[in-house]
């Protein structure tokens, strides 16, 4: 109900709403009051502009125009509601047969459903218009006729989006029929989306309405809506254009008032509310010690690298001060669970975080180069050409709709002005390099047409367009099975071998990181809270969360009497981080010194960190 | 599942090098299947037009010739018809007239109904088409450029004026365009003919009445589908290839938009060829809608029978391009279906 | 009594050219009062052979027998539960949690036996008015396991039930789901990707590849030993801490719509006809699981011959 109260809170809400009030209000009480006005001919003052005592002037039997359209007022919006009645009852009960009925009987009636549904409305209108005859009530029953094939087409849809849910077979394995899982389950789901669409085909209907009174296939004389006044109107449109504006006026008001009115009630629903700018605050900066680099022979060097998004409640901030470097040909690794920040901070010093999200650092330097200063455009080649992505989900992470060889071909083209052949030949060489077999063919193929490894190996192939420097892979293979997630690993570790390229491997699975990484960074709640040498992950962590992490997983050589290491609690929400270290509310050891006092990222003389008031602890439990 | 499985399966076919993705073997299947749901639909359409005399209740011919009519003309102009034979012979006889081009014959004129049509049917197609084209060239630029420029929820106030107007506008149906257009250009400015169709000057309104709503609708919704497109992960892939902006949003974020933007495109063309039974009432166009209304109203049920045909017929064929157009542009399209 | 047995189970989905064998005559046992491990990369059948022990999946043929009897597929009482994966879409999120698990219990002494689950998961009982909206991750699949259990049921299929959850969390309802497994003595069809969590959990295993199952046995004995070429590559596929493991075949994934004729692993085989001459029966010949070592590899008989050995772990 909070949903749909939220409607009311926007403006084209509170318009659409009293819009539809006033509409209503004047269906019910225009005859009632206009009734007298509307019918009484005054030959005297026939055809007479707007006065003060016909507000729209009269028409060619001296009537009052005005009071005419406000009589129509419930003529018109009677039928369009009794239309839209009848299109969604029988919409419905269509929709929904299949859901009771059994596949092959959904399959029937989908497919005459999407037959008919093809047709626009008008035209079934027009059919129906002549099998039921002339007048109100044959346009009612056109009207509805016409409106349910796409009543029955969305219910269809919507049910099938509901039917796959697993709670519907949920209910089904614990024995609950079709006719109940339809009415507790199904429908309860879909209702919002009906209710919706049913306020949206009402304004449809009245138009509807209107265009089969306006061609004279509605409404006969002397009954009259608004389509008849129109129509009887622009005949005379010459002698008094008011007689049919006003009542062209009334139609696309109350069209109005309903369109915005389920327009306001899907935006409620569905929340799809835009998010405002953030405003420019001030960065809390993490009282972090850095790790000195004086030399410059680092890929990346980063610092107190904060990115804020736009929340509801106030400006998020999902990574808070994270500063690392990454030395040549080094592979670093981030590990934490969702809601870490670990994959914003990728995008983040990628420099592939936009407006509304910010980044700010104090120091974001790619091979020398300060990608703080200057726009994005003048850093494009620097970062085409030396910084190779790899993200998550190898599925959508390519464009559909275009060649895999053309999608190589175009870094070539665009940062190495290469010819529309040579860079394509390159794309296949590098097609080759990544071990996709028969790269010739495959580059003429389009994405679906690859399986999730071998695309997985295309996007590794576009970052070797270049001659990158760095290549961060974004839990390239959480999406990969076991054996493939093999082959992509192998992949990335014989490239960074070859070229002494950079690595900085987001990924959930320490298991994964500490094979294929020199050092590791652990995030939690925005921050890390330990950097380590990869060796040292499984025995000689010093950050109580990072044990815990490490003890969470289950592998080969778990303990099978003992139950496994949990973390309690759950990973803190972005938007309200608790004071003092993030992760004392789960912690063992937290002490009250951790709950009030935010630990510092220290530096020990290995160059190893670690931000925790209990690190020695830890580490002598060891 | 199966959308992995499919792509898995396709992996593995061999495809030998062809010019477009038009001619290889999934692409074959979907001509043949979208070919043979063509002809089910004109199948099920001559039925329905068959079936619409039938439906109506009390005797056509009789209703056609009013009730003065003598029982002798009747019974005469219903054998002439063919209405006195067996409904089965007389679907036959339809099926097979309608496949030699003989749509019947009007009750009022003793026309053939084919040569009405002929007369009729080029002025509505030059206005269905007109429009369509209109709407098409204000919409997709318009609507690229605004899902371009309210991404991420950018320029809200841009955002807020064009949904809103853009709202307004869509819901306003074309017969009452038409009548303002009429009031407005014709009876107040004398600038244009407001009726009839003679020359260049009398398109102008009902082809604007036509494409005003479908333009503010289709720009609309390709705004919303940019926009999706633009937060789709392979755009992010574009970026991170550091592509110029332009050629992120035309080349990765566009075609995409569109292909979204075609299936309800293509409903909205249909409903355009409806549309224009309205328009041409209001402009007095000598079209088929004119003609509809009027057979309707004098029950000239053979001449209605044709025209309903022919616009149906339209419809499929709109649907029918726009399948291959969808084909065209996104080659998983024709995979997915089925 | 309650022993669950896959007797030649297949499923098709389709005709014709699109036709697909996602489970291709599976003989597979749960017996009673223990927990079998299946494992498989996706698109294998595990979870379609879950479906159909449910009944939401067609058997084309075979058959599916609880205790020696059919599996009622009508009526109140279904004694197979599944759990899903997915504890975000299981849950109605228009019913209170306590609505979705009352569903499956009787009437009558339904608010105590709600309270009664929900102590059983190690949750709250005030929990049974909330919506699946106001729960986590964890306490979502806690709720999903409760429903499962309200049924009363003989087995439960566990259906990749902590791949949606992160690791802190993956631990806690692993924990449960033994004890509950242990305290109930019930009979679980546990299925995952993830052979450390399959270890943790089953006592036995089947590994399936492309509809059919490639080996089975103890646990301990697949893990330590395994047979099927299949099952070492998985194996070996694992990253290990503090491993850095061998290069892998960079073979692709076989088309389930397609599958190769023969043992359908052969074009991956790292000791079928792409590297041995003369194994080419492996092209031709549908190996048979029914022998002492229970791995349907022609040659497994032979798993001590020298160039069989796993290749480095």
């Amino acid at each position: 109900m909070a949903r749909w109260r939220a409607v009311l809170r926007t403006p084209v809400g509170v318009c659409a709403s009293l819009g539809l009030l006033v509409l209503l209000v004047f269906a019910v009480i225009g005859p009632m009051v206009w009734s007298a006005s509307a019918s009484r001919t005054d030959v005297a003052s026939m055809l007479q502009g707007p006065s003060g005592s016909h507000w729209a002037g009269t028409d060619n039997l001296g009537r009052d125009i005005l009071a005419r359209v406000l009589v129509a007022t419930r003529l018109s919006v009677e039928l369009a509601l009794l239309a839209t009645l009848l299109a969604v009852v029988i919409g419905i009960l269509l929709g929904t047969a299949g859901f009771v009925l059994g596949r092959r009987a959904a399959r029937i009636v989908a497919a005459v459903v999407n037959i008919v549904v093809a047709f626009p409305g008008l035209l079934l209108a027009l059919f129906f218009a002549v099998i039921f005859g002339v007048g109100a009530q044959g346009a009612v029953l056109a009207i509805g006729l016409a409106g349910a094939p796409a009543f029955a087409r969305l219910a269809q849809t919507l049910v099938a989006s509901v039917e796959q849910r697993d709670f519907v077979a949920a209910a089904r394995i614990a024995g609950v029929g079709r006719v109940r899982v339809l009415l507790r389950h199904v429908l309860p789901n879909i209702a919002e989306a009906l209710i919706v669409n049913a306020a949206i085909g009402a304004g449809g209907a009245l138009l509807a309405f209107a265009s089969l009174s306006f061609l004279g296939l509605g409404v006969q004389a002397p009954a009259y809506d608004w389509g008849k006044l129109l129509g009887d109107g622009l005949t005379g449109i010459y002698e008094q254009p008011i007689a049919a504006l006003a009542p062209g006026i009334a139609v696309i008001v109350a069209g109005l008032a309903f369109n915005l009115f389920g327009e306001t009630l899907a935006k409620g629903v569905g929340l799809t509310t835009t998010l405002g700018r953030v405003p420019l605050g001030r960065t809390k900066r993490a009282r972090a010690t850095e790790p000195v680099s004086e030399e410059d022979d680092a890929v990346l060097d980063v610092a107190d690298l904060v990115v804020t998004l736009p929340g509801h409640g106030g400006p998020i901030r999902p990574v808070r001060g994270v500063g690392f470097r990454i030395g040549r040909g080094e592979a670093v690794g981030v590990v934490g669970e969702s809601g870490s920040g670990k994959s914003l901070t990728a995008l983040a010093v990628s420099r592939l975080i936009e407006e509304p999200a910010r980044v700010e650092a104090s120091r974001l330097r790619f091979l020398g180069t300060d990608l703080r200063a200057g726009a994005a455009r003048t850093h494009r080649r620097l970062l085409g050409t030396s910084l190779a992505m790899v993200f998550q989900d190898p599925m959508t992470s390519l464009n559909p709709t275009r060649r895999v060889g053309s999608q190589l071909a175009e870094v070539a083209r665009q940062h190495g002005g290469l010819s529309r052949g040579a860079a394509l030949a390159l794309a296949i060489d590098r097609l080759r390099a990544v071990r996709v077999p028969a790269a010739q063919r495959r580059a003429r193929q389009y994405p679906h047409e690859f399986s999730g490894g071998m695309r997985q190996r295309a996007m590794i192939g576009m970052g070797l367009m270049g001659t990158p420097a760095l290549i961060v892979a974004d839990e390239p293979t959480t999406a990969l099975d076991v054996t493939v997630q093999r082959q992509v690993l192998d992949l990335l570790r014989s490239i960074r071998r070859e070229n002494s390229v950079a690595l900085l491997l987001i990924s959930h699975d320490v298991a994964v990181v500490s094979q294929v990484c020199d050092r590791v960074l652990v995030m939690y709640a925005g921050r890390i809270v330990e950097d380590l040498p990869a060796a040292e992950l499984a025995e000689g962590a010093r950050h109580p969360y990072t044990r815990a992490l490490v003890a969470a997983v289950p592998d080969m050589h778990t303990d099978l009497d003992r139950p496994l290491a949990a973390i309690p609690g759950r990973a803190p929400d972005p938007t309200r981080f608790p004071t003092g270290c993030a992760f004392a509310p789960r912690c063992a050891l937290a002490t009250d010194r951790c709950r009030t006092e935010e630990p510092l990222l220290e530096t020990d003389d290995a160059g190893r960190r670690v931000a925790c008031w209990h690190a020695e602890l830890v580490g002598a439990r060891a | 599942m199966s959308e992995a499985v499919s792509a898995v399966s396709i992996a593995s076919i061999a495809v030998p090098a062809p010019a477009t993705s038009l001619f290889d073997r999934p692409a074959l299947r979907f001509a043949v299947r979208r070919l043979l749901r063509f002809v089910v639909s004109l199948w099920v359409l001559m039925t329905a037009a068959f079936g619409m005399i039938y439906l109506i209740p009390g005797d056509p011919v009789r209703a056609s010739l009013g009730i003065t009519a003598s029982q002798a003309l009747v019974n005469e102009r219903r054998h002439a018809l063919g209405l006195d034979q067996p409904m089965l012979v007389q679907y036959g006889h339809y099926l097979a007239g309608l496949l030699s081009g003989n749509f019947g014959t009007s009750l009022a004129s003793r026309l053939p109904v084919a040569r009405i049509i002929a007369d009729r049917l080029p002025a509505t197609l030059e206005l269905a088409v007109a429009a369509f084209v209109l709407a098409v060239v204000i919409a997709i630029p318009l609507g690229t450029v605004m899902g371009v420029l309210t991404r991420g929820g950018r320029a809200r106030r841009a955002e807020l004026a064009f949904t809103t107007t853009s709202v307004i506008i869509g819901a306003i149906p074309d017969f009452v365009v038409g009548v303002v257009l009429v009031w407005i250009v014709g009876v107040h400015l004398h600038w244009l003919p407001v009726a009839g169709r003679s020359g260049f000057g009398s398109f102008v309104l009902p082809v604007m009445s036509l494409a005003i709503g479908p333009a503010a609708i289709l720009s609309r919704i390709l705004r919303v589908e940019m926009i999706t497109a633009l937060q789709a992960d392979y755009v992010r892939t574009a970026r991170a290839k550091r592509l110029p902006a332009l050629a992120v949003y035309l080349r990765h974020a566009l075609p995409n938009a569109l292909t979204a933007t075609i299936t309800l495109g293509g409903l909205l063309l249909s409903t355009m060829v409806a549309g224009t039974v309205l328009v041409e009432n209001v402009f007095a166009w000598p079209g088929l809608g004119s003609t509809i209304v009027s057979s309707i109203l004098t029950k000239d049920y053979p001449v209605v029978q044709g025209i309903v045909l022919v616009y149906g017929i339209g419809v499929l064929a709109v649907n029918l391009l726009v399948d291959i157009a969808l084909a065209l542009l996104d080659p998983r399209s024709t995979i997915r279906e089925s | 009594m309650s022993e669950l047995l896959f007797d030649d189970v297949s499923v098709r989905y389709g005709s014709g050219r699109r036709a697909l064998t996602a489970v291709e005559g599976v003989r597979l046992v749960v017996p009673d009062g223990e927990v079998v491990g299946l494992v498989g990369e996706s698109g294998s059948g595990k979870s379609t052979l879950a479906k159909a022990a449910v009944g939401l999946a067609p058997v084309s043929a075979g058959r599916i027998l609880l205790g020696g009897q059919p599996m009622p597929m009508r009526g109140a009482r279904r004694p197979v539960q599944l759990v899903f994966q997915d504890p975000y879409s299981s849950l109605d999120p228009r019913m209170t949690i306590g609505a979705s698990i009352g569903e499956a219990v009787p009437r009558r002494d339904r608010r105590a036996e709600v309270a009664r689950l929900l102590d059983l998961v190690e949750l709250d009982a005030e929990l049974a008015g909330s919506f699946p909206g106001q729960l986590s991750g964890g306490q979502r699949q806690r709720v999903a396991l409760a429903r499962a259990l309200a049924a009363r049921p003989d087995v439960v299929i566990a259906d990749e039930i902590t791949s949606a959850l992160d690791v802190s969390i993956q631990g806690t309802v692993l924990n449960l789901l033994r004890k509950l497994q242990r305290e109930l003595g019930m009979s679980m069809l546990f299925i995952s990707h993830n052979l450390a969590v399959v270890r943790y959990v089953a006592t036995s295993i089947a590994v399936m590849y492309l509809g059919r199952i490639v080996e089975h046995g103890p646990t301990e004995a697949v893990l330590a030993d395994p047979q099927h070429p299949y099952t070492r590559d998985l194996l070996a596929a694992l990253p290990d801490m503090g491993q850095s493991g061998a290069g892998a075949t960079d073979a692709e994934p076989a088309d389930p719509h397609h599958p190769p004729p023969g043992c359908h692993y052969h074009p991956r085989c790292p000791v079928g006809p792409l590297v041995r001459a003369d194994r080419d029966r492996c092209r031709t010949e549908t190996p048979s699981i029914d022998h002492r070592h229970h791995a349907a590899c022609h040659f497994a008989a032979l798993a001590s011959e020298p160039t069989m050995q796993r290749s480095s772990l």
